[in-house]
């Protein structure tokens, strides 16, 4: 068990790191336990409380602070969900395309796509969906008395109307779950974050997977394939594409941090009720259970994440031994 | 390597030329226009006192009955504030200029931390081996795994609940060069240990063990010359990142305050006024934002393609 040991061990260094952070920033400002014991005992009674999943009440909630967090996750999860569905749906394709057809121009128009993608801060795609999709652009560059002229500006323009702010009235499921996948109201406001997101996890995985397909093409069985008279459909989406899912699963796992602050930024622009607002609002209420509260439920998230992405891994690629060695 | 005289510089330039690096510059006439492009804008920020036609800090260069002017080209607009005003009167092209004097100036700050930091750490992990390496890859792998921006968003929240807001304002540069300073570190130190092991079996080094050099010189005099090209390439890319990062920190309410605005919190104060139609307030510091960051981004691809033949995996 030799791998998945070395990588439990791993994430949970981290969760320790976090929750190191986390009993200082609430020992130093809001400290629970009295100051005569020592400041192991305080840190031990803090992850103590930690495992037993009591953080304690929230400032301005006035309840318990793990409740908050619940009841801001659903949003949280079904804007990832919905933009990680979104990136797959169109990275899989690309990705696959630029790789077999490097130099066609799809593919050279969807590199110069994601070097732009990757130079452009999520914040400011979403400032502009907002601009072209909810308020809408009305431009005039071409003569509007003529036909084409009109016809082309119209074309430019965009109507607006979409909903960009909230959720809207999510419906309730269950407990403090309420979703917006149920009507098309709700996905309708679902729409522009998502898309957003998604902007920016495209030029990412696009790149990863392309990347990935590059180098598993060039390798002997594909090669094999290739003599034994497959289709090259065939060869590229079932054999080829299957191996270099993989590694994007595992890297995709290692970005955890980053799609979080990604969500993060377009909550903020959307004002989209989640997690990220939340931990914001905590900040400008000094809110600091919550804050904390936030810190150690995503290092929860990440701990749980990369054990699963480890475990599908082990299921997926049997080369990988349990002994911790890799061929 | 031969000797040139030092007050003869032509031989030198000779050699630039001829060189492979010279040859592809030549070649590239995308790597030349955003080297242009990059030069104009870092010029044009650092240049901004002398630049711009207004200083956005003065109040009394303000006038609220300007305010909410469009850019010159859009109906209602006048060629005395080119790309319109803000809904405090103050002049957009002014702004920009200074708040991207700021971007910049926190972007090389904090890099020049991270290689810091970085390269030291890199050094005497690739240097030392056995348990110093072990521990400082243990760290930049917790590091890298809670991701840079991340890191950088969970710093300023902490020091901002820790300290107050008033007391973030007042340190907001330093703040920030110490955040995205000491969140973005593990890059530099990954790629300096890197190739540090890989100079270390060299003869060189060898020779200067045996010479019996202390530690400190080997690394520093030795060592640290010839790991300084992958250096190079990512300090290209690590300060398009700063960048990014301190805009995403401002946009957040974890940056520059607007009384010294920075490009971030160009955006953040004009995305309040989008829904009244002001799309410049925001946008045309957004604009200025992406063209820098991308023609750092592509600046840096060439970069590592003509240094580095062999294709790294992106």
């Amino acid at each position: 068990m030799g791998f998945l040991l070395r990588r439990l061990a791993q994430t949970l260094l981290v969760m320790g790191a976090i929750s190191v952070i986390g009993f200082a920033l609430l020992d130093g400002l809001e400290p629970a336990v009295p100051a005569e014991h020592s400041i192991w005992q305080r840190y031990l009674q803090f992850a103590a409380a930690a495992l037993r999943l009591d953080f304690g009440d929230s400032a301005f909630f006035h309840e318990p602070a793990l409740d908050i967090v619940v009841r801001y996750l659903p949003a949280t999860l079904e804007l990832f969900m919905t933009s990680a569905l979104l990136t797959l749906l169109l990275a899989i394709p690309l990705g696959v395309y630029t790789a077999i057809r490097p130099r066609g121009l799809l593919a050279r128009c969807c590199l110069a796509g994601s070097a732009i993608g990757i130079s452009m801060p999520v914040f400011l795609t979403a400032i502009l969906l907002i601009q072209l999709f909810a308020i809408g652009v009305n431009v005039t560059p071409f003569p509007p008395g003529t036909d084409w002229g009109a016809w082309l500006n119209a074309l430019l323009s965009t109507d607006g109307g979409m909903p960009a702010y909230g959720r809207g009235n999510p419906v309730h499921v269950w407990g403090s779950w309420y979703t917006n996948f149920s009507t098309w109201q709700g996905l309708g406001y679902l729409l522009l974050p998502a898309s957003a997101l998604a902007s920016v996890m495209l030029p990412l995985f696009v790149r990863l997977i392309r990347a990935e397909m590059l180098e598993v093409l060039e390798s002997d069985y594909v090669k094999f394939a290739r003599a034994k008279g497959l289709s090259s459909a065939r060869i590229y989406f079932v054999h080829a594409l299957k191996n270099a899912l993989l590694p994007v699963m595992t890297i995709g796992g290692m970005q955890f941090g980053t799609l979080a602050a990604y969500t993060l930024l377009t909550e903020t622009v959307f004002q989209w009720p989640g997690l990220g607002l939340m931990f914001l609002d905590s900040i400008e209420r000094s809110d600091i259970r919550l804050l904390v509260t936030y810190l150690m439920v995503m290092g929860g998230i990440l701990v749980v994440t990369n054990v699963v992405i480890d475990l599908l891994y082990l299921w997926l690629d049997p080369r990988i031994q349990l002994n911790g060695r890799t061929p | 390597m031969k000797r040139f005289p030092t007050t003869r510089l032509a031989p030198h330039w000779q050699r630039l030329q001829g060189s492979h690096f010279a040859y592809r510059w030549r070649r590239d006439r995308l790597a030349r226009l955003c080297a242009l492009i990059l030069t104009l804008l870092l010029g044009a920020a650092l240049l901004a006192p002398w630049l711009a036609p207004s200083n956005p800090y003065d109040l009394a260069q303000i006038r609220l009955l300007d305010s909410e002017l469009p850019p010159f080209w859009v109906a209602g607009g006048t060629t005395a504030h080119w790309l319109g005003t803000d809904a405090q009167g103050r002049d957009m092209l002014s702004s920009i200029l200074y708040g991207a004097r700021v971007s910049v100036a926190i972007g090389f700050g904090a890099v020049l931390l991270q290689a810091l930091v970085g390269i030291g750490l890199g050094l005497l992990a690739g240097f030392r081996g056995g348990s110093v390496d072990a521990l400082i890859m243990r760290l930049t792998d917790i590091q890298l795994s809670l991701s840079t921006l991340m890191t950088a968003i969970v710093a300023g929240a902490v020091v901002k609940a820790a300290f107050g807001g008033a007391f973030y304002g007042d340190y907001a540069v330093l703040m920030l060069v110490l955040i995205i300073g000491l969140s973005e570190w593990p890059q530099f130190a990954r790629t300096v240990r890197a190739s540090v092991l890989a100079e270390t079996r060299k003869d060189y080094v060898e020779a200067a063990r045996t010479l019996g050099f202390s530690h400190r010189r080997i690394m520093l005099r030795h060592l640290l010359p010839n790991v300084l090209s992958p250096i190079l390439v990512i300090s290209a890319v690590q300060i398009a990142n700063a960048i990014m990062t301190e805009a995403a920190l401002s946009f957040l309410g974890l940056g520059m305050p607007e009384t010294q605005p920075s490009l971030g919190s160009l955006i953040k104060s004009g995305f309040d006024y989008l829904q009244s139609g002001s799309w410049w307030i925001t946008l045309i510091p957004g604009l200025f934002l992406v063209v820098l960051v991308l023609s750092i981004n592509l600046l840096e691809d060439w970069l590592r393609d003509t240094m580095n033949p062999r294709r790294y995996k992106d």
